[in-house]
């Protein structure tokens, strides 16, 4: 296990001088969960599907999933559509015919000893991806291969704090996850972005998540382990042609984390290469809270998996009808789909970039499609809820669903709530108090509406300031502003202005 | 496929690379008796390639059967009491291992 000790000691070299003398080469292994209602080679319920909440520990397995003894796979066919949608959307050739492979590992997280996965026939291969910098700058990201696969258990260690034996750790596993569909996108090596590489890290990951969710095939929820990224980082000094030795920095689970993990690998190879020491090719763990990797497993270019075809499985032979069909229903690309909505939403070139670069587009997209104004959305989603986000360091979009955004701005819309109500609102949706109604009725925090108790704190102001209405009627409207301002008060802020502005005036016309 | 195919020895050193990566224990003399056994059935597997020529596609399958697929349809599953039946221990609805040195691949 990685240990805090060592983590802080790495050596960084100033980001702009290992760029100066060093080029940036990268690579990504990306595993997407697909959202098929079963798992990949059993009928089992599938913990990644749309509609799964959280699920108590292995209740979502069949035999099959557990490797236990004369259980057989069988493909699902769905997992199948969706992993040559995925590989026509990444821009890949669909092979005629492929096949499952068995990847051999010891490890508790597959009860098998083996992993079912693809090796040299994967179902996609030789795509490209277009991908834009937050700069507006596009870069064409090559993709090597995109194959099916099964995912593994969960394993939760837990500290030898039971005082049976010293140092008596254990592993807790669950197999929920054990089967469920994944197809791992894998680029070919990644040259020329200089000092835009961890940007352009983000926007790869980011596009990839914006792929899969508008093909519909994927939940693409990075912080719960629906899209999981693995980053290859070397370096090579400038003028080089061969490679230099990398590492893989492997879960990195945030978009924030891509970019962050990418450029300090950056800054550590550079260091080491600088001082004359060479850079050993193994994974590295990354740590969202110190920002930084550590050491994990020396890895090699050919790590000894034996894989050979998987006997209990038949080959797949995608029809071109099908793979016709699956192109056909293809939705537009990320890049087409920003366009469409910059035209549509009516926003500024500058306007848009915020949007983009905080992440929030299909987020904003998705409460425009659930009934807010494009404006309205876009004001909440680059206002409170990423000022929330930023605080937290936490992406906007895992706070709040679209849904209760456009229901909250709604409830402002209608005159239910003020801003400064939808605020507190919004904060108890974040808290998971429940939808906007749910926190509005909970929380007592609706505008006051009924004009009759608003009449009764009009009439105290009044008494307090007893010449306003006389100044209002000489022409000094403004003079309605510190009775607005006192009613607001007494309501402690549960009033809507607007109204009790045209109820002091109707008084001051009478 | 090369038309005279170099032939392959398997080492005692390959054997236990093997059994390794296997978690089978050998003492040296089995691993010196497999080493013998398997360089022989290399051997042997290698003269498909005298008769196989390119118009012979690569087969991993004895069954002429391809695109057998379920519908996505949710079938029956274990409860957790019938998941963890058979393990030798058991905490919090799981699986309880030992410590495992290494990590995921």
């Amino acid at each position: 296990m990685a240990d805090g000790t060592a983590l802080s000691s790495d050596a960084l070299l100033d980001y702009d001088e290992a760029l100066a003398k060093y080029e940036p080469v990268l690579g990504f292994e990306v595993h997407v969960e697909l959202s098929t209602r079963t798992k990949m080679f059993s009928a089992a319920p599938n913990p990644a599907a749309a509609d799964s909440g959280t699920v108590e520990p292995n209740t979502m397995v069949a035999p099959v999933d557990m490797g236990l003894p004369g259980s057989l796979p069988v493909v699902n066919a769905q997992a199948v559509r969706y992993s040559i949608s995925l590989g026509l959307a990444l821009g890949c050739s669909i092979a005629e015919t492929c096949r499952f492979a068995r990847k051999n590992y010891f490890y508790p997280d597959l009860g098998k000893n083996y992993q079912i996965s693809q090796y040299d026939e994967p179902i996609a291969f030789d795509g490209s991806v277009e991908v834009e910098l937050e700069d507006g700058t596009t870069w064409t990201v090559p993709i090597e291969r995109a194959h099916m696969e099964e995912d593994a258990g969960k394993l939760t260690h837990v500290g030898g704090t039971t005082g049976r034996i010293q140092g008596a750790d254990s592993s807790l596993v669950d197999y929920n996850r054990a089967g469920v569909p994944l197809v791992e996108i894998v680029t070919k090596p990644i040259v020329g972005a200089g000092a835009a590489a961890p940007q352009l890290a983000k926007a790869y990951v980011a596009t990839i998540r914006d792929i899969v969710r508008s093909l519909g095939i994927s939940e693409a929820r990075m912080e719960r382990g629906n899209l999981r990224c693995d980053a290859n980082v070397s370096l090579r000094p400038r003028g080089q042609e061969r490679f230099g030795t990398r590492t893989e920095t492997k879960n990195v689970n945030s978009l924030r984390s891509v970019e962050r993990a990418v450029r300090y690998e950056i800054q550590r190879q550079a260091a080491i290469l600088d001082a004359g020491g060479t850079i050993i090719q193994e994974t590295r763990h990354w740590h969202e809270d110190t920002g930084t990797t550590s050491a994990g497993r020396p890895k090699s270019d050919a790590d000894d998996y034996r894989y050979f075809p998987e006997p209990d499985l038949l080959p797949i032979q995608p029809s071109a009808e099908l793979i016709a069909e699956l192109r056909a229903a293809l939705p537009e690309t990320p890049t087409q789909f920003r366009r469409r909505l910059q035209a549509d939403y009516g926003f500024s070139e500058s306007e848009f970039r915020d949007i983009i670069n905080a992440n929030v587009l299909v987020e904003l997209e998705e409460t425009v499609a659930a009934g807010a104004a494009p404006a309205q959305a876009r004001k909440w989603w680059l206002g409170e809820i990423l000022r929330i986000a930023n605080a937290r360091g936490v992406e906007a979009g895992t706070l709040v669903s679209p849904l209760h955004v456009s229901e909250l701005i709604a409830l402002v819309e209608n005159g239910d709530l003020t801003d400064r109500l939808a605020r507190q609102v919004l904060e108890g949706v974040i808290a998971g108090e429940g939808s906007p109604e749910d926190v509005v009725r909970a929380r007592g925090l609706a505008v006051v509406s009924d004009d009759t108790a608003l009449t009764a704190a009009i009439d105290e102001a009044l008494a307090a300031q007893p010449d306003v209405l006389q100044r209002i009627r000489d022409g000094k409207v403004q003079a309605a502003g510190a009775v607005i301002g006192a009613v607001m008060k007494a309501m402690r802020g549960q009033a809507d202005a607007a109204r009790v502005r045209e109820l002091v005036l109707e008084r001051a016309a009478r | 496929m090369t038309d005279a195919p170099e032939p392959v020895v398997i080492t005692a050193a390959d054997v236990q690379h093997l059994a390794g990566l296997a978690r089978i224990a050998l003492s040296p003399e089995e691993i010196d008796h497999l080493a013998g056994e398997l360089t022989s059935i290399v051997d042997s597997v290698a003269r498909v390639r005298e008769v196989a020529t390119p118009d012979v596609p690569a087969t991993s399958h004895p069954v002429a059967l391809v695109n057998v697929l379920r519908p996505d349809v949710p079938g029956a599953v274990l409860t957790q009491e019938q998941v963890l039946s058979g393990a030798p221990d058991a905490s919090e609805g799981r699986f309880r291992v030992p410590a495992i040195l290494g990590e995921e691949q």
